[in-house]
This record gives structure tokens, sequence and C-alpha cells, in this order.
């Protein structure tokens, strides 16, 4: 790593992944600021890689946020989301039934089994368990929850287990599935739910998505290079609209943290990130 | 932009949804940039559905009630909501008699777009080695396509195969010759065209269709060649040395217009005077019936190389001295070689005589002589209608392979 190289850490969850940072690569080089990218595996590796300082800036999932956020505050550093998508933004989970099941409110899941997507998905796991707690139904205790692991490590970012969950619906293995809002549509369009087949049972709050996260000072002038360019990034721009594309974006927004709360008391009330961010902050991960 | 207030038009689902293809409605209606539409709608999921299809979309949900009779939003499309046609080119007119509408040298990010196409910028450009218009086009293009694609015949019902078939075993074995020699340079006749299709710049859309039908003619007549062979024999006849040298020089020949000059021009110009000749002479009427078929196709893939290259020409004189240069190497290529497989020759005279009385076989040595005569007339015409003088056209009518295509 060179001095004036910005270099980012980030998850391969895709082969496509490999696509739009190569791409982006080219963009910045285009606009006299040297980038580079680390892709690792998993979240976690790369939260971990972050604190010890191999690469500058990293894009996170939001649960890759808050481990990164509460490490960093356990060791007296802080965590900044400093650019995010605009699709990032006030997204929602949905729990989905069958068109015909006779649960016709959360309550009515009680003793009945639920599949969600990954342990580790924020989108189409933690999120929507937490509606649940909040609502008076504890996982494990009032309802079965049928986890659908596909790539753990990724935190949700391959819609694999989404999918998965949402096709033990059709089949009839459970009574609800969890998904993201778009995926309710997406889901439809593929055919995996028949339109009409299936009916949202309940709404998650507004919550935000991943964010490119740094530690320490933002305002590094190389970091509010990248920031600054990404910002002035154009979905006009044709060199670029197609890596927008297959990114999920029409353009970047400056990063909030104001919507992680959600995901925050998830996490608390299932303590699924308590070990690693301390055994981070211990220097043991 | 329109009054925040206001929306600019109202669109009414009634319980059409999201997942039932209420996006194709609400995606025009919100086309332009800052329009406000107000959206109603009674599909169960519409109030999500709305949310998430307007965030993938970069639209603003600025209201939405659900209320008794349904879903009330106001919905404002983005900023980006028509971008894809910025920047986006014409990729000429669909119709190419109008003016402009083949291009001289179409962009290599048109790639696959129709001729016509609206084409979104950024597209990746495409590799097309044959991408000037002066190198394929023919404003005959469209019309041969229309004539080619009217005249493809059946194999199974235009040739009458259960015909007798009542001469010799030796005339029979003479045309088992002679269709194997066909079915060679059909072979030949049809690599040359699908070898090229490949490199040439889809803009050019009916020279792509000519060429296209050009290989299926010689499908069909490698078909139908070789079912005539098999009629009373189970085994073919021979394939020379100087035959495939001479046929290997035309397949590998790197070069659109001196591959379509050696191939068209001369080849099937050639192989029109053998095809009316096996018409004229044959004793049975299938064998005169598949010559006379693909005697018609050929005549097409003749004029439609005539037009292409005399474009071509007009717009590149040099072009003819490198053709006449083609024509030479390729000659020299093959001058230690046979030429005309000899069993071939011999099978043409046998076919034109029709017996293997020695007055007959008399006549048909004289035919097969006239044929030679009647190909190097054709060549010489059709190189004069290509701008070759007497004399050129003479010398580069000599200079061409001896196994005639």
């Amino acid at each position: 790593m060179t001095n004036d190289t910005i270099l980012l850490g980030a998850v391969a969850y895709d082969p496509k992944v490999v696509t739009i940072w190569e791409g982006f690569k080219a963009w910045f080089s285009d606009h006299d600021l040297p980038f580079d990218v680390v892709l690792y595996t998993n979240y976690e590796r790369q939260v971990e890689a972050h604190v010890r300082g191999h690469f500058d800036v990293a894009w996170n999932s939001p649960l890759a946020w808050l481990q990164l956020e509460r490490a960093a505050a356990r060791i007296g550093r802080a965590a900044h989301a400093i650019v995010m998508r605009d699709t990032d933004r006030d997204l929602t989970s949905v729990v989905v039934v069958r068109a015909d099941s006779p649960v016709k409110t959360l309550a009515d899941l009680k003793g009945r089994t639920i599949a969600v997507g990954a342990h580790d998905s924020p989108q189409a796991t933690l999120i929507p368990l937490e509606h649940l707690r909040a609502h008076g139904l504890q996982p494990g205790r009032d309802v079965e929850v049928r986890h659908f692991d596909v790539l753990v490590g990724k935190h949700g970012d391959h819609i694999g287990g989404e999918r998965d969950a949402a096709r033990a619906l059709v089949a009839g293995e459970v009574e609800a599935a969890c998904m993201i809002d778009g995926n309710h549509l997406l889901f439809a369009r593929e055919g995996v739910l028949a339109p009409g087949s299936t009916r949202i049972l309940a709404q998650t709050e507004p919550y935000d998505h991943c964010n490119f996260s740094v530690l320490d000072d933002p305002k590094r002038p190389i970091l509010a290079k990248f920031a600054r360019l990404l910002l002035g990034m154009s979905y006009e721009d044709p060199t670029v609209r197609t890596l927008m594309d297959l990114e999920g974006l029409k353009a970047w927004l400056p990063g909030r943290t104001s919507g992680y709360a959600q995901l925050a008391r998830a996490v608390d009330a299932f303590g699924t990130i308590d070990a690693f961010v301390a055994q981070l902050a211990e220097g043991r991960a | 932009m329109s009054d925040p207030g206001e929306p600019d038009s109202s669109i009414e689902l009634g319980s059409l949804g999201l997942d039932r293809g209420a996006d194709v409605v609400l995606a025009r209606a919100l086309a332009r940039p800052g329009t406000r539409v107000h959206v109603h709608g009674d599909a169960p999921e519409l109030a999500v559905h709305l949310g998430a299809w307007c965030r993938a979309r970069g639209h603003v949900v600025v209201e939405i009630r659900e209320e008794p009779d349904g879903v009330h939003a106001t919905i404002e499309s983005g900023p980006h909501a028509d971008v894809r046609r910025t920047g986006a080119t014409r990729a000429g007119a669909v119709d190419p008699r109008s003016d402009g509408a083949v291009v001289d040298a179409p962009d290599p990010a048109w790639g696959l777009a129709a001729r016509g196409a609206l084409v979104e910028a950024g597209t990746p450009p495409m590799s097309f080695a044959l991408r000037h218009k002066h190198d394929v086009w023919a404003d005959e293009a469209p019309q041969l396509y229309a004539q080619a694609a009217a005249a493809q015949w059946d194999p199974a019902t235009a040739i009458p195969w259960d015909a007798p078939l009542e001469h010799d075993d030796a005339i029979e074995d003479a045309i088992v010759q002679v269709m194997t020699y066909l079915v060679e340079n059909e072979t030949a006749a049809l690599l040359v065209p699908a070898r090229f299709l490949a490199q040439i710049h889809p803009h050019f859309r009916e020279v792509l269709q000519v060429l296209a039908v050009q290989v299926a003619d010689e499908a069909r007549h490698i078909e139908v060649f070789t079912r005539r062979a098999r009629l009373r024999r189970d085994v073919l006849g021979t394939s020379s040395a100087g035959g495939q040298a001479s046929l290997q020089t035309l397949v590998e020949e790197p070069d659109f217009a001196e591959a379509s000059f050696l191939l068209s021009v001369l080849g099937e110009g050639s192989f029109l005077s053998l095809l009316w000749f096996l018409h004229e002479h044959a004793p049975d009427p299938i064998t005169r019936a598949v010559a006379r078929l693909a005697a018609q196709d050929e005549a097409r893939h003749v004029a439609f190389g005539l037009a292409h290259l005399g474009r071509h020409l007009a717009i590149e004189p040099d072009l003819a001295g490198r053709l006449a240069r083609a024509v030479q190497r390729r000659h020299d290529a093959l001058a230690h070689t046979a030429g005309l497989n000899a069993d071939v020759f011999e099978a043409l005279v046998l076919v034109a005589a029709g017996s293997l009385e020695p007055h007959a076989i008399e006549a048909g040595h004289a035919a097969v002589r006239a044929l030679v005569q009647d190909m190097d007339v054709g060549r010489r015409r059709r190189l004069q209608r290509l701008g070759f003088d007497d004399t050129r056209a003479r010398a580069i009518s000599e200079l061409h392979t001896r196994n005639f295509m």
C-alpha cells in the first residue's frame, strides 16, 4: 500500500463484486485517485483487518458497521459512516404468510415456525426477529425459527437464504418467511412467489443498510477526496452507470448512522456480536 | 418541475399490483424527472411494494396513505428517470433506402442493436473486423435477401426423387463422382460466407441476411447432392489432393473482398456453367432438378458478390489490383497441384456422353471442352461487369483455378 493509494476492504459475496470494484478502480484512476481493493470472504475478517489498519475504508454491511463501531468504541477509537447508496436508506423488511394462511396477526404466529435468512442477515433475520420480539414473540420460545444459512459471514448480502426461506413458505414447510420489501416483489417477478399467493403480515420500521466506514479522522485528505468523488459520481455518466446498476444505486449520499437503531436493538437482544466485538477489542479476534 | 403541491397526473391502478405489472403503468407516468403523480389502487401489498419500487428506481414517495378505498400515494419521479436516453445515439435508420440509414462506419458500440434502434451510451463496444460500409454493402442486398427468402425450396418435395433411373451403371458411377465433387465444393462455399458472417458489423443487417441464406442454400445443396449420389450407390466417389488444395486456398482466404471475388465471381460463377451443363446433359430428371435448383441459388450468390464488389471498386479503385493479385497468388500456390480431379473430368465426359460408345465419348468430351470455354466466357463477362478491361479479364480468367470453384 502506498500513501497516495486509497485501499478499500470489501466482501466478495458474489462474482460481480470483482467487476464492480475493478470498474470503480478505473474510474477513480481517471479522477486522479489511486484506488485498490482487498476482497475478504466474510465481514468478520474484514472488520478485524480494518481495526488492524490493513486498509483505509470498508464497504460494510449494517452488521459489520455495528461490529466496527462497537469494537472501535471499546478501544478508544471512532468509526464513521462517510458515504452510502441512495438505496441503503429506509429499507423495510416484511413477514410474509401464504394468502390462505389462518395467521392474521403477528400474535397468531405463536407456536408456529418462521423461516428467516442466514443467521447474520440483518434484513432477513435479525431485524424481522427483533420486530417479532418487540411484539411479544420471543424467537426460539414463542416461535420456532428455521434459518436458511446461505454463505454465513456475508451478512445476508447473498439473497439465496431469503429465496430459500420464500420457497419453504410456498412448500408449506413453514408458516411465515422474512425478506426485504423489495425482494417480495423480486421473488414474484422470478416466479418464486406467485402473485397473490402470499400476504404481508407485518412490515418493520425503516432501517438503513450498507455504508463506507472509516476509523478515526474521516477528514483525512485522501478520505475526503474519496467521499467527494463518490458524491459527485453521476448516473448520467455512461462509464459508471453499468457499475451503479450492478451495485444497485442511482446516487451516492452522505453516510448517516441514524438508521441502525433497530439492528442495534436486535444484536443487543440476541447477543449476536458481543463475543466477536469483545475478542476484537481485546486483540483476540 | 411541477408545483410541489399538485400532482401532474393521476393513475388509477384498481387491483393491479406491482407484482402483476403495475410498474409498466407507473414507469410511463414517471418517465420525466420531477413529475408528480397521484396513484390510487387497492392491491393488497401496494403500499409496501410502492416504497420498495420507488427506492430502487430513485423516485420519491412524497406521501402515502392507506384509506378504506385503498392506497393513495403521491410519487415524484427522480432526476434519473430518463437518464438512459442521455447520450444515446440512433443507430442509423431501419429503412435502408432512407438518407443516412446505413452509415459508412457504424459505431462498434452499436454492437448487436437493430439498425435504427436508440442505443444507450456506455454500451460496450463489440469488435467486428468488417465494419465499413464499402467492405460489405450492396444496395441490392435487401432485394437479394427478399428474393432468396422467397425462393427457398424444400428438398423433400422440389425434386422428383421417385423418378426412374434407367441409365447404365457406368453413367450412374459418373454421376456419383460428380455429386461427390459438388458436395466437397459446396462445403467450401458454405464455410466461406459462414466465416465472414461473424465478422460483419450487424448494422449491415441485409448483408448478414443474404450471407446467412447463402449458407443455408449451400447446406441444402450438400443435402440434395448427397441424396442424389446415394440413390443407387452406398459409397461415394473420390476426393483429390489437388481439388482440396484449391479449396483450401479459398477457405483460408482472410480478406472478405478477395474471398468474395474468388468464391462468388469466379468460383460460383464457373459453377453456374457446370450446373446448367448437368441440367442439360444428365440422363435422369432427378439430377437435372438438383442441378437446376442449385444453379438458381448460385445465381443469387454471384449477383451479391458482383453487387458489393462493384460498389467497393467504385469507391476504392485500387481494389482491382488487389483482386487480380489474389487470383495470381492463388494460381501460383496451386501451380504444383494437379488441378481438377481426373475422375471428375472423366465423369463429366461420361455424363455428357451418356454411354461408353466411342462416338458418344467424343461428343461428351467436346461438350466438356465447351463447358470449360463457357466458364471462361462467363468469368470474363462478370469481370468486365466489375470494370476489368477485356485483356485483364481474359488474363484473370485464365489464372482461375482448374478445379472450377
